[in-house]
């Protein structure tokens, strides 16, 4: 087993689009939860509808790139809307039970094959999911034809261009986020966040903060929903369970929830471990230091793993990677 | 006896020469039990109301209920003429009658500064499209800033502005959400308890600085256990047990007030115990 080589291909995890959509849900869970106090278990909900949104957009109703992500755009906010308008009055439990349900509920209904097209295809594609609704996207392509090596990684000219707009995207994202908690709104939506009464005894609209921050939130999900789909060129409605919500809160808490770097850094370390420890099981397998165990029941211990790490992330470091320690949600 | 604030003789529900808000058959019921039940009330202008009461008197729900946190099951209330009933919270709060409340809330991982930043009002980077364009509201904010560090002093907080709320202590956190209150220079003010938790030092200091609140034209409501605060500053008193107002008058007619001495002070509220003592010579 040659460790040098493990490291350097995990490497490959740090510029995948893969890890990209995973930040940009990230981001968008730091301003429910980190800035809003918004406990939102649903976010792989909200990636699902975006990334289903751009897909029926574009294999339906054949629209053009701008158009299909604005119609995934728009899925997101109707959904958040839907979720908020019950919802956002309550305390904050109400919106996690209702943020859990409805994400199984749309996978449901993603998966069931009741809702068909005139001509009687299913929209969502049922069990099978979609596929082959990236062509707008990639025929915009600039990147020259050819093999790429990337940390030992060989990528294609397709898969470098999902890589650069998945970052860009999570640029933009972070850049919006870091601006507009440092603006007299953000400090609004922290105020929420430590005591919503409060802010509304100043006279400020806690209801329509919260609604902003959920939907905005959410649409930051749904972009991270289409750049995973593009990069993964299949929608699939298992994919969208609570595996990848809970992936999105160890991202989340690991990097410092209530910071705007936190999300991608925590990102990064993130994958580039999660495939780390794959590749030294896989060689511990090899070398038969692992019992009778194969190599896909060894991939079950990493997510075992990840659920200790949370654990040990919320007891011992609340802040995360980069958060300020006095500034946690969890010290009471 | 006569005075400037009143139309006729102290008794309950007595009309005001110049009343800031009036109250008429609001009424809370939490399941069986009739939290609030007051028939009619005003509040004047211009002047230091102390709303005393024994514990469960209904003092903190009647807050509620005007400042829109809770919604009576009939009723109805005007401020400044202004019909309030079914108003939201924070647009009662907008429209100048801002309160605070008895279990004191500091936002406690904002920093003092920002703590008190958010009670400013007109400030356009508070909405999200214009919170993109900082040349759009820094120079609002920077007038708020002046205006947060001047009543940071007043408060003495100044020395804290860039900690955390948290960091504070209990009595200085009752400074604080006071203090955030006045940055939107509210018409009424209503304080649940100012002095719950606060040493007598600062005691003093809150007493002048509800005094100044007056001078500057602020009507003010508190609600207090403290009988000293209650004779030292305020101009009227309004009892209330068991939901209902029992007496209204000047304060040292109140407290001369056979039924206030049963339901509420106690028979040797008059008498020194010390504490009468020390506040006479500080003042």
């Amino acid at each position: 087993m040659d460790l040098i080589v493990a490291l350097q291909s995990s490497f490959g995890e740090l510029i995948t689009a893969g890890t990209a959509a995973f930040v940009l849900c990230a981001i968008g869970l730091a301003i429910h939860f980190g800035f809003t106090g918004l406990l939102n278990f649903g976010q792989a909900a909200f990636a699902a509808v975006g990334a289903y949104g751009y897909a029926i957009a574009a294999l339906d109703f054949k629209a053009p790139l701008v158009l299909s992500v604005l119609f995934g755009l728009l899925c997101a906010v109707i959904f958040a809307v839907l979720l908020g308008i019950p919802t956002l009055r309550l305390r904050a439990d109400y919106l996690a039970i209702v943020t859990i349900a409805a994400a199984q509920v749309f996978k449901f209904v993603a998966t069931s094959s009741a809702i068909t097209d005139p001509s009687g295809n299913v929209i969502t594609g049922g069990a099978e999911g979609l596929s082959e609704f990236g062509g707008t996207f990639y025929s915009l392509n600039p990147v020259p034809a050819g093999e790429y090596q990337v940390f030992g990684n060989s990528l294609t000219q397709d898969q470098i261009w999902v890589d650069i707009v998945g970052w860009l995207l999570v640029v933009v994202c972070a850049l919006l986020t870091y601006f507009l908690t440092r603006s007299p709104w953000g400090r609004a939506l922290k105020g929420i966040r430590e005591d919503e009464d409060a802010v509304r005894s100043l006279g400020k609209n806690v209801y329509l903060y919260k609604m902003q921050a959920l939907i905005l939130g959410g649409c930051m999900a749904a972009l991270g929903g289409m750049v995973f789909v593009i990069n993964s060129q299949t929608v699939q409605p298992t994919v969208w369970g609570t595996n990848f919500t809970f992936t999105i809160w160890t991202v989340l808490l690991l990097g410092g929830a209530t910071t705007v770097l936190g999300p991608i850094a925590g990102g990064v370390v993130f994958f580039t471990l999660f495939a780390f420890i794959q590749k030294v099981l896989e060689g511990l397998v090899a070398i038969h230091w692992m019992g009778s165990l194969t190599i896909p029941q060894v991939g079950q211990i990493r997510l075992i793993l990840v659920g200790l790490a949370l654990m040990l992330l919320v007891i011992f470091r609340p802040q995360g990677l980069f958060g300020n320690k006095k500034e946690t949600l969890f010290n009471g | 006896m006569a005075n400037e604030i009143a139309k006729g003789p102290a008794a309950p529900g007595v009309a005001k020469v110049d009343p800031i808000l009036v109250a008429d058959g609001v009424r809370r019921e939490f399941g069986g039990l009739v939290a609030v039940d007051v028939e009619h009330l005003e509040i004047p202008r211009g002047k230091i109301t102390a709303l005393i009461g024994p514990n469960g008197a209904g003092k903190t729900t009647l807050f509620n209920l005007l400042t829109g946190f809770d919604k009576p099951n009939t009723g109805k209330w005007t401020f400044q003429g202004r019909d309030l009933a079914g108003v939201p919270a924070f647009k009662v709060a907008r429209i100048g009658m801002v309160r605070t409340f008895q279990l004191t809330k500091a936002l406690s991982l904002l920093t003092v500064l920002d703590n008190m930043r958010l009670g400013a009002k007109h400030q356009p980077g508070e909405s999200l499209l214009r919170a993109l364009v900082r040349p759009l509201w820094r120079k609002r904010e920077a007038e708020i800033t002046v205006a947060a560090e001047e009543l940071l002093k007043r408060f003495k907080l100044d020395a804290k502005s860039d900690d955390f709320a948290a960091s504070l202590s209990g009595g200085q956190r009752k400074l604080l959400e006071m203090a955030r209150a006045l940055m939107s220079k509210p018409v009424l003010v209503m304080l649940d308890e100012p002095m719950a938790g606060v040493n007598p030092a600062l005691t003093q200091s809150l007493l002048e600085h509800i005094k100044g609140l007056k001078d500057d034209g602020t009507t003010v409501l508190f609600v207090e256990h403290d009988m000293h605060m209650v004779r030292h500053i305020s101009d009227w008193v309004i009892v209330m047990a068991e939901g209902r107002i029992v007496a209204e008058g000047p304060p040292n007619e109140v407290m001369k007030n056979p039924a206030v001495i049963d339901a509420y002070l106690g028979a040797h509220h008059d008498s020194d115990l010390g504490a009468d003592k020390i506040a006479k010579e500080a003042n």
